[in-house]
């Protein structure tokens, strides 16, 4: 009983009381500023995590997940400039483009729950309405990537020009708004959003998993694998498709809102084109398919690009393109995946360890066999 | 009437650059299928190239030929740009066929790396880059040959590459000591290639006022298509590429060297991309990130004109030229001035270049949920279609 107890229970519960243990020993170990920086590659995890549901699961590869990122960024963003002003006071920046009134779609932004709701119904919405005209005429691979390409440009230039409706180009600074009577960008609200993504990043990383097991977990695979013959077998897979595609979208804006208020403003750099493509790199590095890969390769490689642009800004490129082509070619399900398929295993006996097999182990070392076995491949060869 | 013709040069002018730079795409991408992010920085590389070779000929012995080095530059770059896509084709885009997603990223990498190539390039580093991979080519030559028989190998191979790129960046930052060689040769700063006097005035039709350089531009487009459209329909290794692209496999057993083809293709294709960067050249000061303002655009105008189809490249460019004009400038407003004000308003609001954009893609958006293959949809009857 005790060893079933020691065995099984504690290694199910070992990650989780490490988290635990984690987030509540980093905010009194790390300095305020790399605490943040923690806190912003976490939020990070939860876009990466919506990109393996779509990409790594459903084989749906969007260029696209900035604007929902954005999106979620935005929302939160106009509530907080809203938030700190008295009535009928408008937004610092509007004096500049000489506006006088609100605009109509900023009013809801002053309800703080509306804001709630819109930091994840919103760019669900988006992507749902987005998905369903895309995947309805069944465009798919890289058809579909161009084109939530294209519909990110589309955002990033709409965000990028209105000066007058949105603060264009600039964006839209939190740090000196107020939530619950406390300046965002203090060092204990600050402590208190790393909490609050911890959180989050758990919670969007257990509906993954549930999205992700089971029958619809199933249909996503089979639609990554062969989707006309789902479609054969009778299944609508335009209503996985889309609904998939929503919940991503909604965890982009998750991830955007806690992006932006850890990082202090909101601006259509979140659309930019390489940002998106980044995310998709997360995933790729940490293992497609893998969903807590999804949130590693975010934090490793957010964390990496901080520590070389520090240190060397002008090589940071270098090393991004070369990940690109590395993963893609030689380590193509990313390193958890690499980990799990036994990578470590092959990487030992490469070095003379000797393999570990699963049955006779004796056969597999014994000189006579092995000398046949050089032959046989030789001959092959 | 002018305002007709005014809209249809520029909107002409804008187009035709469109079908240059969507041109190489149209055939790496039409034809073989293979997603090139970096066909941008391809041609990034074409105008720099042209720049290279405008500071030829600006002194010394060929500064006679001035005038004219911009006709010079134009083979120049399509060889550059071309040897450049034959070598990004040998390397990665070879190992991933089929795999059209890997593809893109791979790619996307790649174009990353060229990026910051051009920006921190000097002496130095070039030196250091050729050391490095001269030695990784040649360092498995000179190590025991029964080193490469063992279980660990593979790591020995990439050891040798690891090594010899060590090698490289120490002798890269030891050169960077000395100032000559440190100096990077085009920084991160826009560069501005000066056109040739002939290309710097405009054509005065009464009302009508074009620019040379547009003109130039526009039958510089017109002779790559005739080109292209020749080398495919006419010349021997164009069929076999129609043949490859039409049917891989019977190809392949009718003795067309596949691989080759492949390879050709796409040095075409690339190549095509830096004739375009040339034009770019023309129309304004060109930087790194040349790259990124046009790929979009392309893959929409090859999308958008079914994919495969050349005269559906060059009918998309062109129709995304002249509605980009139209809605841009707002000449709509011109012409129908009575117009009531909220369609006033409306088009006032897109009247700029960037809104424009969004407009014209959100419309091709549209108008691919109608017609999702393009306008000029390849027949077929494949449920994968």
């Amino acid at each position: 009983m005790a060893d079933l107890v020691s065995s099984r229970h504690l290694r199910r519960s070992l990650p989780w009381l490490l988290i635990v243990i984690a987030a509540l020993v980093l905010p009194v170990l790390l300095p305020p500023f790399r605490l943040n920086l923690l806190g912003r590659f976490l939020s990070l995890g939860i876009v990466a995590l919506g990109i393996d549901l779509i990409w790594g699961f459903t084989g749906l590869l969007s260029l696209g997940q900035g604007i929902f990122f954005a999106l979620g960024g935005y929302a939160l963003g106009m509530h907080l400039q809203l938030s700190a002003l008295a009535p009928g006071e408008l937004p610092e920046f509007f004096g500049l483009y000489g506006v006088k009134a609100l605009p109509a779609f900023w009013q809801p932004f002053t309800s703080p729950l509306f804001t709630l709701l819109c930091i994840w119904v919103l760019p669900a919405l988006v992507a749902g309405v987005l998905g369903y005209l895309v995947f309805r005429n069944r465009i798919k691979g890289v058809y579909f990537s161009i084109l939530t390409q294209a519909a990110l440009l589309v955002f990033f230039n709409f965000f990028n020009g209105q000066q007058k409706l949105i603060n264009g180009t600039n964006g839209l600074k939190t740090d000196t708004a107020r939530l619950f009577g406390e300046l965002v960008g203090s060092d204990s609200m600050q402590r208190n959003l790393f909490w609050l993504t911890v959180l989050l990043v758990v919670g969007a990383y257990l509906l993954s998993r549930w999205l992700t097991r089971g029958r619809f977990g199933d249909a996503l695979i089979a639609i990554r694998d062969d989707e006309p013959r789902l479609r054969f077998t009778g299944y609508n897979t335009t209503v996985y498709k889309t609904l998939v595609f929503a919940v991503a979208g909604a965890m982009a804006g998750v991830s955007g809102a806690l992006y932006t208020v850890q990082s202090g403003i909101v601006s259509p750099q979140y659309m930019a084109v390489p940002f998106s493509i980044e995310m998709v790199i997360w995933v790729a590095v940490g293992g497609r398919g893998t969903l807590i890969g999804a949130v590693l390769g975010a934090v490793l490689i957010n964390y990496a690009k901080s520590l070389v642009s520090e240190a060397l800004p002008e090589t940071w490129l270098f090393i991004q393109g070369g990940l690109f082509l590395l993963v893609v070619t030689a380590l193509p399900d990313g390193l958890v995946g690499w980990w799990r398929r036994g990578g470590p295993g092959r990487l030992a006996s490469m070095l003379g360890w000797p393999p570990r097999t699963a049955t006779y182990p004796q056969l597999d070392l014994d000189p006579a066999v092995q000398a046949e076995r050089s032959e046989l491949e030789g001959g092959m060869k | 009437m002018d305002l007709l013709y005014d809209t249809l040069f520029n909107g002409l002018a804008i187009g035709s650059v469109l079908v240059l730079a969507a041109l190489g795409l149209a055939v790496v991408f039409g034809l073989m299928g293979v997603i090139n992010m970096a066909h941008g920085e391809l041609m990034m590389l074409g105008a720099y190239t042209t720049f290279v070779v405008q500071n030829l000929f600006k002194e010394g012995p060929l500064e006679a030929l001035f005038p004219v080095y911009i006709l010079i530059a134009i083979p120049v770059a399509f060889v550059v740009s071309g040897l450049a896509g034959l070598l990004l084709e040998k390397t990665v885009i070879r190992r991933l066929y089929g795999r059209p997603l890997e593809t893109l990223l791979a790619t996307w990498g790649v174009s990353l790396i060229l990026q910051q190539f051009v920006r921190s390039v000097s002496s130095a580093f070039a030196i250091g880059l050729v050391v490095a991979v001269v030695l990784g080519l040649f360092l498995p030559r000179f190590t025991p040959a029964d080193l490469w028989q063992r279980r660990w190998s593979p790591l020995l191979g990439v050891g040798t590459w690891v090594v010899s790129a060590l090698v490289g960046i120490v002798l890269a930052s030891a050169l960077g000591g000395v100032r000559a060689l440190d100096q990077p040769w085009f920084s991160a700063r826009n560069i501005d290639v000066t056109a040739p006097q002939w290309l710097r005035g405009a054509v005065d039709l009464g009302a009508l006022n074009m620019p040379t350089a547009r003109l130039f531009i526009i039958a510089l487009t017109a002779l790559a298509l005739g080109g292209v459209l020749w080398f495919l329909q006419k010349s021997v290794w164009g069929m076999r590429i129609r043949a490859v692209t039409q049917n891989r496999s019977m190809s392949d057993c009718l003795g067309i060297p596949t691989e080759t083809v492949d390879a050709l293709t796409f040095l075409v294709g690339s190549g095509l991309a830096g004739v375009a960067g040339v034009a770019v050249t023309l129309l304004g000061s060109v930087g790194p990130n040349l790259g990124g303002n046009y790929i979009v655009d392309c893959f929409m105008v090859v999308v958008l004109g079914g994919v495969g189809k050349l005269v559906g490249t060059v009918v998309a460019a062109l129709g995304i030229g002249v509605l980009s004009y139209i809605v841009g400038s707002g000449s709509l407003l011109l012409v129908w001035p009575a117009m009531p004000p909220a369609i006033n308003e409306l088009v006032t609001f897109f009247a700029t270049t960037s809104m424009a954009k969004v407009l014209v893609f959100a419309l091709i958006v549209v108008f691919l949920q109608f017609r999702p293959a393009g306008l000029f949809p390849q027949k077929g009857r494949l449920v994968e279609a």
